[in-house]
């Protein structure tokens, strides 16, 4: 197969000559890229705040689009699940909406009650210049609750600088309120969006162990919680790549350490929690974090080792967002006896890639920002059982034959947390164990990816 | 769930739309672009749009939808797109090979002003479109129209590039079959053969977006409208332009172009929608209408006969696409429901006016909104002021579903949460005949689950 040759650096085989993987550049013209845009980077990480208002200021597919695609659920209120949009025409690209925007803003906070506001503008309105700052401003004056622009045109960047145009405005929140009552043991929850009620089940160890959670940001997120996030003793950080950036300012700012986490796999989640019973120094805390992951690991072990028998030697593919998760996927999958041969990311930077590197097998296949003939190819070279993505890699892999398992934002199950494994183990066996594979003739797969 | 969120009483509201029951121009343009063979649609703009576009078109069709795209920067955002343009086309053909390239704009790259035209003609003239190979192109500004004029735009698209006259008819009838299901572009082909004629259907997505699971990835499936029948299009005998808003433009495009003569008629959904199809193809090509097809026609008749008591005097809400929505209402008035509030988000001049002839004797005080805040918030608060017993309608109508309790049937774009749609047809008698068996169902099995013990019954 052809690969665009601004691409080749992109691509690298664990094997190879060492030297580093070409990543945040900018996808080529013309390439079927998979990833998204700075907007869509805003809107994924403010989106499951739940008691704000969320509007955005553009032409209304940006609106449609983004209406309650991520399933971020909430405990309370869900004014985050509408759809608000000033639903741009022609005339006000022509002579700007900011009167509109002004009047949309008015309309629904009296009508909603918000505990703030998120102005999402996109490219048209990047490019036709209204002043939105200065409208959230005088909004925010009128009403006396927070009105925050979220500047985040398309075409500025990746996906990535709409993350930290999200953590600027959540920051801007940050150190609003009162922070009297809460304890030296507590913690902000960093980047774990809800999904399938994955906070929930973070929230609960947490809790377990004694740590008083002050925020969840962004899933199950409210307005409240994030203004006295700034009380917090230490930030743990899930999604490096959207919350690193608020991290580092609360650390600057505030002066609050943070430590980057995951709860994939049973290692890992297990780790998080020793970091943060260690980080407070609290023997008793570290005895029932001991006794949590003891009785958490209790409970799944029977189930995973039943379906790690039918999974020995299965090889998965993995194409994620953030390069934290793919870590953790590559040994959530040696604990169920599987071997990972492409691994590749959305939004990794040249530490991540490196260090995937050490922890992947040698033959393996890493690559920065694919397209879906690459992966094509690729997944029909490496022979692979299970592909491990997002929406746009759910089609692609069912049509070559393999198994799916969504680890974006289309999962249903929590696959976060010692649950989450025993349910990630139950998906993995179900997807690929499915006796469908029997009828699908997946080794004759000499055409696939090849143009008419 | 959203309930507390919407309230009672109605407000107006002339800046805002909350919960939109329209999308954007582009994904029109892509989904029109997938329904030629070869085709790989170009989308001019920043990433963001394409990602989204192709997301939503695999939601709904659960099949790998291929676009590329110009990916803007901020400096293409400054000094227009055209550099990005040219380096897309070379690396597509070098890459994924297509026969065609069906570039649509965005907001972005219409606000800049690029004149994508322009752009494939100096590609053609320097040599960077290989021989063989085709670029067409639409402008779909999102900021204008929905996206089913960006459907329009594209398939007009297709006539300004393609269609050719030699002089000589070649015997051949087209149909422009509007914004349907794979599903249903099947069915329409399957009626005009089964009337002795071989249409040129253009788009025709069947075959693209519903292909057979292979193990293979095949970036160019087998169906599509190919080139060269895009061509023939200029010879064909006559035009059928299914839809106003989505096919019209493409048919009188052709009537000017090629002198093809255009008959723009409703989609044909439901039973006298279908008849007006099937007769207007049997007089204009002087072929009788089969038995087969009155066969189908008597059994849909049939079963509305049988079936009339528990459809009579229902209510029904409805939103969706306009071409879409006009048969669907005519189709609920002659099995005897009620459609009561009516939302499109897609602005068409004419959408109320037909509609209202559609229902004036029996819903003369009918809700009708189109265009600017039609949207899905104020078909909520219809419905509490005046409920319903069933909502027809795409995926996100299930939040209004829930709330009130009233069953959904799912229907039109997108439908994100059930499957049927590009494999079961609405179109023709055996479409209605679909639809009907959807809407019987949910009003029994809601009778089975409601009825109280004493009237629960075996035989309904
Ligand atoms: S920017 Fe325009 S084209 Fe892109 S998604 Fe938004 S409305 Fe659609
Ligand atoms: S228009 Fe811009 S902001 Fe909207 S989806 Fe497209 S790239 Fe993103």
């Amino acid at each position: 197969m052809e690969i665009l040759k601004d691409r080749r650096n992109q691509i690298h085989r664990k094997g190879d000559e060492p030297g580093s993987i070409t990543c945040e550049k900018a996808s080529v013209a013309g390439s079927v890229s998979q990833r998204a845009c700075v907007f869509c980077g805003s809107r994924v990480v403010l989106y499951p705040v739940a008691d704000a208002l969320h509007l955005v200021h553009g032409p209304i597919g940006c609106a449609t689009y983004t209406w309650d695609i991520r399933g971020a659920l909430s405990s309370g209120p869900e004014l985050h699940r509408m759809s608000f949009s000033t639903d741009l025409n022609e005339m006000d690209v022509v002579y700007g909406a900011e009167q509109k925007l002004y009047h949309s803003l008015i309309e629904l906070i009296d009508a909603y009650k918000p505990k703030a506001a998120f102005v999402y503008s996109t490219c048209i309105v990047g490019l036709i210049g209204d002043d939105v700052v200065s409208i959230c401003k005088k909004v925010a004056a009128e009403k006396d609750i927070p009105v925050l622009p979220v500047e985040a045109p398309g075409f500025a960047g990746t996906k990535k600088d709409g993350y930290k145009i999200a953590c600027d405005a959540l920051l801007s929140l940050a150190g609003t309120a009162n922070t009297d009552t809460i304890s030296a043991k507590s913690i902000n929850i960093l980047g774990d969006f809800n999904i399938a009620g994955e906070t929930w089940v973070i929230r609960d160890y947490y809790q377990r162990m004694g740590v008083n959670v002050v925020a969840t940001v962004t899933g199950d997120g409210r307005v409240n919680d994030i203004q006295k996030m700034h009380g917090a003793t230490l930030n743990v950080v899930q999604c490096s790549g959207s919350m690193t950036h608020l991290a580092r300012s609360l650390k600057e700012k505030y002066n609050i350490p943070f430590i980057r986490v995951s709860y994939f796999g049973i290692e890992d989640t297990a780790a998080a929690l020793y970091d943060v019973a260690r980080f407070f120094g609290d023997d008793s805390m570290l005895a029932r974090t001991k006794e949590l992951v003891r009785q958490e690991t209790q409970a799944i072990m029977p189930e995973i080792r039943r379906y790690a028998r039918d999974l020995e030697g299965k090889k998965a593919a993995i194409y994620v967002g953030g390069a934290f998760k793919a870590f953790s996927l590559v040994r959530a999958l040696r604990t169920l006896g599987m071997g990972t041969v492409l691994v590749g990311t959305q939004t990794g930077n040249p530490e991540d890639y490196e260090q995937l590197r050490e922890i992947c097998d040698p033959g393996t296949i890493i690559v920065d920002d694919a397209n879906p003939l690459e992966l094509c190819s690729f997944l029909k070279e490496q022979r692979c059982d299970v592909f491990i993505g997002g929406v746009k890699e759910r089609a692609l892999a069912y049509k070559l034959g393999l198994g799916f398992c969504d680890h974006n934002h289309e999962r249903k199950e929590a696959l976060a947390g010692f649950i989450g494994m025993r349910n990630f183990a139950r998906e993995i066996h179900a997807t690929i164990m499915s006796p469908i594979w029997k009828f699908v003739p997946r080794d004759n797969c000499e055409d696939s990816g090849n143009p008419s | 769930m959203l309930l507390r969120h919407t309230p009672e009483k109605i407000t107006d509201r002339n800046s805002l739309t909350i919960n939109p029951a329209k999308t954007c121009q582009p994904i029109g343009a892509m989904y029109a672009a997938l329904g030629i063979h070869g085709c790989l649609p170009h989308s001019h703009g920043s990433q963001g749009c394409c990602a989204y576009h192709r997301s939503t078109l695999t939601r709904h069709y659960k099949e790998p939808v291929m676009a590329a795209t110009s990916a803007f920067t901020e400096g293409s955002a400054v000094f227009g797109g055209q550099a990005n343009l040219i380096e897309a086309f070379q690396n597509i053909f070098k890459i994924y090979n297509p026969d065609i390239i069906a570039v649509h704009t965005t907001c972005l790259s219409e606000t800049i002003g690029d004149d994508v035209g322009q752009i494939v003609r100096a590609a053609h003239d320097d040599g960077k479109i290989p021989t063989g190979k085709h670029v067409i192109h639409c402008n779909t500004p999102s900021y204008v129209g929905s996206h089913v004029t960006g459907f329009s735009n594209m398939v007009k698209g297709m006539v300004n590039y393609f269609a050719e006259s030699s002089g000589r008819r070649n015997g051949r009838i087209n149909i422009i079959p509007g914004w349907v299901e794979p599903s249903d572009m099947r069915e329409i082909r399957r009626l005009v053969k089964e009337m002795g004629i071989n249409p040129i259907i253009f788009p025709d997505t069947s075959g693209v977006l519903d292909a057979p699971q292979t193990g293979k990835h095949i970036f160019y499936p087998k169906g599509g409208t190919t080139v060269s029948d895009l061509k023939n299009t200029g010879d064909s005998r006559f035009t059928i332009a299914l839809g106003e808003v989505a096919s019209k433009a493409a048919g009188e495009a052709l009537t000017a172009k090629c002198q093809v003569p255009c008959h723009t008629l409703d989609l044909p959904i439901g039973l006298e929608a279908t008849d007006r199809f099937i007769d207007m193809i049997s007089k204009l090509a002087c072929v009788e209408v089969p038995g087969s097809i009155n066969e189908e026609r008597g059994q849909l008749v049939d079963v509305i006969t049988d079936m009339q008591q528990y459809l009579y005097g229902k209510k029904v809400a409805l939103f969706g696409d306009p071409d879409q929505l006009i048969s669907l209402t005519e189709f609920l008035i002659s099995i005897d429901m009620r459609p009561t509030h009516i939302v499109t988000g897609t602005p068409y001049k004419g959408f109320e006016e037909r509609i209202r002839s559609i229902t004036k004797d029996v819903v003369p005080d009918i809700n009708i909104k189109n265009g600017q805040c039609a949207d899905m918030f104020l078909l909520h608060q219809w419905i509490k002021n005046d409920p319903v017993d069933l909502l027809i309608g795409n995926t996100y109508g299930k939040y209004i579903a829930r709330d009130e309790d009233i069953p959904l049937i799912r229907f039109g774009f997108p439908i994100m949460d059930r499957i049927g749609h590009t494999y079961f047809p609405s179109v023709g008698y055996k479409g209605a005949l679909r639809l009907l068996e959807k809407i019987l169902s949910a009003f029994m099995d809601r009778q089975d689950r409601d009825s109280k013990e004493e009237s629960f019954e075996l035989v309904m």
